[in-house]
């Protein structure tokens, strides 16, 4: 076991990891600590733009663009939060381009913005041009401008080092972050990071549905790992199913296509969007075109011998058009599928695209315990955090801005933070959770595999907490994830090896899956209303007066080691936008 | 809205034809042998999947301690270069189909970089070159713009084809002169200086230029075409770096 002592500690290399490390190397003594190697990151897969009111081609302005985010996230949005957002977006914008980001062009010169869903001008009157891009690969762009201002900055990276726990220590009754335990891949090696201060950036939890947009190393690592310390998690009901995925892939397909004038059809042809959304239509929110794709395919009218898809049509737009502004999505349907999108419409379904819930935040980026009261030196920013800035349902273009300007705001804070306090003692024997979690796993003689449990868990959330939710099919997921839990007690892997031990970390990810599916369905269960991405069956309206409230999930352990999720709720910050019914 | 192709996919979609195909791996694990060897594995697939889902295939049903390194599974993250039936190529955007299924599918470790585990190879070296020629945009920043800076279409698209790279490394890889000596700085690192070097906000393209006139720098390719081919983003690799070769004559750029 090694130990190391850095200033601030930060977790995940990704957008929001990497826009926080810029900051705070400068200001302190900065450790990144990353599972993969920060251009792996899934933010490099992020496609269609980011959001700024910049008003380069059309009227536009922040005030519109916080409403838009609050009414996108059915008006569970803390609106303090937003507005920061809508603000700080113009910098943030501004701040990448200074760094190098190549955004696409206007004619004269400056960043060429286009249409988004649910992005509107004057409180929905109709679409704006709002999303800042660089075609179809915006994600990428900013993933490789903010690795090459890290290289700039002479940032400290540690690749390939999964973080699997936090410390905690309690001094004078207030529980501080003393650091994290970190499992370097290539030896099999343990590190203690003592850190004054620890910022969370390692993204979301998407692997727990099967049909998802979502890289395989998105398992909800470090939400697990601050929830199991008993911190909250915050809203993990409300899971975005994002409308355009490739058909059975999940492939993500970006809302730009729509953006630039794609439609969705039935299978007769028809574009159906007008029926559910007559003034957005197909850019109205993901929450409202993945049950309308949904009640096509249910009622019958869905493509394919199973009618299970329904088409995104790109053929009238001109070839030129497809080429300069969605290269890479029309080269994947052409290599994954086998099909010309100048010619043929792409089949498409709804697939698990992003975690609006996660570790609690205020806008500093400061972890909270409960409802008020934050961790002292705890932090985190990006899909991973809550801030919550998109609620019940994130707008498009709304992530890559999350995660720029509250990366910057976490970075800054935790580096003032560290610069003024002193470290905290490591918890006695602090590397024990990691060193029994390996030991248990590298030598269990289980008999139960990980991706037999994976594939069932996979199963069980696509069935039953995907875009439509019932009670019943909540409580089958409950029982299902519990059952999977058990289980997962008497699993057993073949590499019993040091090096490079990938099956070891994917029987890690795995438990880290399957404790965030729990705090999801349980979350969901007791959310009787529907509400944005959260849409139940059996109580298909909003329900204001007994549900605008954030859910808070903690873990709890009986007297006998039994483990459950007690869920309490904090109430939404509203400033100036009182809730209205949301038509699009 | 039927359409002749889509019927084909659909159709074929619905029969699920599986077939029978061998990979055969090259296997390395130190901590076991101080020996690579190959190892075949037998299994039933739909050739409209990746090679990577044959990967994790092994590893998931039949070989727990078979090791690559993977994340977005379509080709924008580039963890999985790999030598695939004798080309670089990523795993997961690689369909079964388009490399002839019916004879065995060998699958090695990328080239020229030092083998870890199975596929996995030492990316340091790689990582190193892309740092060593300051790939980021350096501006005088005498008078920075309060808004963003201005650039033209025309002066976007000049380096559009470089800001592609997703550093997968399987250009370098497949460089014979990179193989014979791993001091050059390889494609990658050209095709990031390119993207800098040509990109009309950056004011140091004379200081990367010396760079890359050093004795391990442009000037050790010959031109072979390796890198273009085994490009996954499709970048004129070879054309990148004769234009870099080309301002370094002309200092022009
Ligand atoms: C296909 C796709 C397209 C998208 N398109 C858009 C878009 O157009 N606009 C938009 O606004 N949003 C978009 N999004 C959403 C947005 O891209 C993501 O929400 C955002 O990029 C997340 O960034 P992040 O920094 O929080 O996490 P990531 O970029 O996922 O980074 C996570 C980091 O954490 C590290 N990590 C994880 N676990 C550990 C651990 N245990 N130990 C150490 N390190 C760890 C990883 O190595 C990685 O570096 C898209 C998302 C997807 C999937
Ligand atoms: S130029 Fe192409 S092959 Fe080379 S590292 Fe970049 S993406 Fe990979
Ligand atoms: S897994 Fe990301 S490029 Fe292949």
């Amino acid at each position: 076991m090694k130990i190391h002592k850095y200033d601030t500690v930060i977790v995940g290399a990704g957008g929001a990891g990497m826009r926080a490390a810029i900051e705070s190397t400068k200001r302190s003594r900065t450790a990144v600590l990353t599972k993969l190697y920060p251009t792996r990151s899934h933010t490099g897969a992020a496609q269609g733009g980011m959001a700024a009111a910049l008003a380069n081609v059309e009227e536009d302005n922040w005030e519109w663009h916080t409403f838009d985010t609050i009414k996108g996230g059915d008006y569970l949005v803390d609106q303090d939060a937003a507005e920061i957002l809508a603000k700080e977006a113009i910098d943030s914008v501004l701040d990448l381009e200074k760094m190098g980001l190549p955004f696409n062009r206007t004619p004269n010169g400056t960043i060429d913005q286009r249409r988004f869903g649910g992005h509107s001008r004057n409180h929905g009157e109709a679409p704006v041009r709002r999303s800042c891009y660089a075609a179809d690969r915006t994600g990428h762009m900013i993933l490789q401008t903010l690795y090459q201002n890290c290289v700039k900055e002479g940032v400290e990276f540690f690749n390939e080092f999964y973080v699997l726990d936090q410390l905690i220590t309690e001094v004078d009754g207030v529980q501080k972050s003393a650091g994290v335990v970190a499992y370097e891949l290539a030896t099999g090696e343990i590190h203690v990071f003592q850190a004054k201060a620890v910022i969370y950036a390692s993204g979301g939890c998407g692997k727990f549905f099967k049909v998802t947009s979502n890289a395989h190393t998105l398992t909800g690592d470090g939400q697990a790992a601050v929830y199991r310390r008993g911190l909250p998690l915050e809203d993990m009901e409300f899971f975005q199913f994002h409308p355009t995925g490739i058909w059975r892939m999940g492939i993500l397909l970006t809302e730009g296509a729509r953006g630039e004038g794609g439609i969705l059809r039935n299978k007769d042809g028809e574009r159906f969007m007008e029926k559910y959304a007559p003034v957005m239509k197909d850019l109205a929110s993901r929450d409202v075109v993945s049950r309308s794709i949904y009640t096509e395919i249910r009622e019958g009218r869905g493509c394919g011998p199973e009618g299970d898809h329904v088409y995104l049509d790109l053929t009238h737009l001109p070839p030129e058009q497809l080429d300069a502004k969605l290269p890479d999505i029309t080269e994947f349907a052409r290599t994954y599928l086998g099909i010309e999108p100048y010619t043929d419409p792409i089949p498409i379904q709804p697939t698990a695209h992003y975690a609006m819930g996660g570790i609690p935040t205020n806008v500093e980026g400061e972890v909270l315990a409960d409802n008020t009261t934050v961790v002292p030196g705890l932090y985190a920013a990006g899909e991973v955090a809550c801030v919550s800035v998109h609620g019940a349902n994130r707008l498009g273009t709304n992530s890559l801005l999350d995660i720029n300007v509250f990366g910057r705001r976490a970075g800054i804070a935790a580096a003032e933070y560290s610069q003024k306090a002193d470290f905290v003692d490591l918890p006695e024997n602090p590397a024990q959770f990691v060193i029994d979690e390996v030991e248990q796993l590298r030598t269990s003689t289980g008999t139960e595999r990980v991706a037999t449990l994976r594939k069932e868990l996979q199963e069980t959330m696509d069935a039953n907490v995907m875009v439509f939710r019932t009670e019943q099919t909540i409580k089958t997921a409950v029982e299902k994830i519990a059952e999977l839990r058990a289980r997962y007690k008497n699993v057993a892997i073949q590499d019993k090896g040091k090096r490079f031990n990938t099956d070891l970390l994917e029987a890690i990810e795995l438990g880290n899956l399957l404790e965030l599916a729990e705090v999801m369905a349980v979350s969901a269960l007791a959310r009787k209303e529907s509400r944005g991405g959260h849409h139940r069956e059996d109580y298909p309206n909003r329900d204001d007066v007994n549900f605008m409230r954030h859910t808070m999930a903690y873990r709890e352990v009986g007297d006998d080691g039994t483990e459950s999720v007690r869920l309490d709720y904090k109430p939404v910050v509203q400033t100036r936008y009182q809730p209205m019914e949301r038509k699009y | 809205m039927a359409t002749p192709v889509l019927d084909k996919v659909e159709a074929e979609a619905a029969e699920s034809p599986y077939i029978t195909v061998t990979f055969r791996i090259r296997r390395f694990n130190p901590e076991v042998s101080a020996d690579a060897v190959w190892e075949d594995f037998h299994l039933e697939i739909d050739p409209k999947e990746r090679v990577l889902d044959g990967l994790h295939k092994i590893k998931w049903d039949l070989d727990g301690t078979l090791t690559f390194r993977r994340s977005c599974a379509h080709g924008i993250c580039g963890s999985d270069a790999m030598r695939i039936n004798g080309k670089n190529r990523l795993a997961c955007k690689t369909l079964i189909k388009d490399i002839n299924p019916e004879k065995p599918i060998t699958v090695e470790p990328i080239k020229g970089l030092t083998v870890l585990k199975d596929l996995v190879v030492d990316m340091e070296p790689f990582f190193q070159a892309y740092r060593d020629v300051m790939p980021f945009l350096i501006t005088k920043d005498t008078n920075e713009p309060t808004r963003e800076r201005l650039q033209s279409s025309e002066d976007r698209e000049r380096f559009d084809d470089t800001t592609k790279c997703i550093l997968c490394a399987a250009c370098t890889s497949s460089c014979p002169v990179f193989w014979n000596d791993g001091q050059y700085f390889g494609p990658a690192a050209i095709v990031n200086a390119h993207r800098f070097i040509f990109d009309s906000r950056d004011e140091a393209a004379e200081q990367r230029l010396e760079i890359l006139n050093d004795r391990d720098g442009v000037w050790r390719c010959r031109t072979t075409f390796n890198c273009t081919d085994a490009c996954p983003r499709g970048i004129e690799v070879t054309k990148a770096i004769a234009e870099v070769k080309k301002a370094l004559i002309t200092r022009r750029y």
